[in-house]
């Protein structure tokens, strides 16, 4: 509990940067679908970029965690589910505007309706898990 | 303090967005990631004998206290920091909305669908709990998401991860402009 006490610290200042910065906006997802807002590509966008220069700088400088051990992180295979699911969840992320990060935001900010969407979306991932076999992969 | 109750323009709170990736690896080498958690979550209650789900989630908790964070940090930001408003977005994407029958642009939802009243309508069944079901379903076969995969999958130049962004682009650009117009209606 202790140990992960840090993380929900992390949460909850993301938890904010998604409020005030309006990413749990169903608006603002349909502005960035409809190309008529730079806002949302800015935020993605200059995030990646900060969060690269961040890990060229661990790597460059072979930076370790804050109890001593090598940062690793891990390598993505490709996969055709890459593909397929990533074409499945953008469907879902313009109906509801919100990808998997808001919706837990948006339950906080006090969109209680959004819980069932939360609870979809677990039932979402326990049929994938159910049906992975069958999928191509 | 009062310019943390206005709305944070794209080049404060991308960059701080961008900083968690380091804290998360500082902090004790955690990748980025928040659609794992639904998977953890599916572990820990409904494991069901499907293998996918056996593994030791409990090692994997600090994820379910990330995204319990996420729900404080929404209830902070909503309560004290002047969360809940209209939204700004551009005047054209309004119009559009309403000429395709939205009417409440008094929050940063639709209160017109996503609402209790809804729920239970053909429309707010498929914007929340067929939205919800694609969106869980998609990221894990996808591997990740927006976190997972265009954040911390590019910033540490993963190819598989610009593949999986440019088809969450690609279907999120199908639905808003080819099928969404369908459903508001409806």
């Amino acid at each position: 509990m202790k140990r992960n006490f840090k993380y929900l610290l992390a949460g909850l200042v993301f938890g904010i940067i998604l409020v005030k910065s309006e990413v749990i906006s169903w608006f603002r997802i349909q502005e960035m679908f409809r190309l008529q807002a730079f806002h949302m590509y800015g935020i993605i966008c200059s995030a990646i970029v900060v969060g690269l220069i961040a890990i060229l700088i661990i790597k460059r400088f072979r930076l370790k965690t804050f109890s001593g051990e090598d940062i690793i992180i891990p390598t993505k295979k490709f996969h055709w589910g890459n593909v397929y699911g990533g074409l499945i969840f953008g469907l879902g992320w313009a109906l509801t505007g919100a990808c998997p990060g808001p919706l837990f935001a948006q339950i906080g900010s006090g969109f209680l309706v959004v819980t069932v969407t939360l609870l979809s979306a677990i039932a979402g991932t326990w049929v994938y898990g159910a049906v992975r076999d069958g999928l191509p992969h | 303090m009062e310019f943390l109750k206005e709305p944070w323009p794209w080049y404060i709170a991308g960059p701080l967005m961008g900083l968690i990736v380091p804290a998360l690896l500082f902090a004790g080498n955690k990748s980025f990631g928040i659609s794992s958690s639904l998977r953890h979550i599916c572990a820990f209650c409904i494991p069901a004998n499907i293998s996918f789900f056996k593994y030791d989630w409990k090692k994997e908790s600090w994820n379910l206290f990330f995204v319990a964070g996420i729900v404080l940090g929404g209830f902070v930001a909503a309560q004290f920091l002047n969360g809940q408003h209209a939204v700004a977005i551009n005047p054209h994407t309004t119009a559009l909305l309403k000429q395709q029958g939205l009417k409440d642009f008094s929050g940063l939802l639709p209160q017109d669908i996503f609402s209790f009243h809804q729920l239970f309508t053909l429309r707010g069944l498929i914007f929340m709990v067929a939205g919800g079901f694609l969106v869980g379903f998609g990221t894990r076969y996808a591997g990740g998401c927006t976190s997972g995969h265009s954040i911390m999958g590019i910033a540490s130049l993963q190819w598989p991860s610009v593949v999986a962004t440019c088809c969450f682009m690609i279907g999120g650009f199908v639905m808003t402009w080819f099928i969404l117009p369908y459903l508001i209606k409806l």
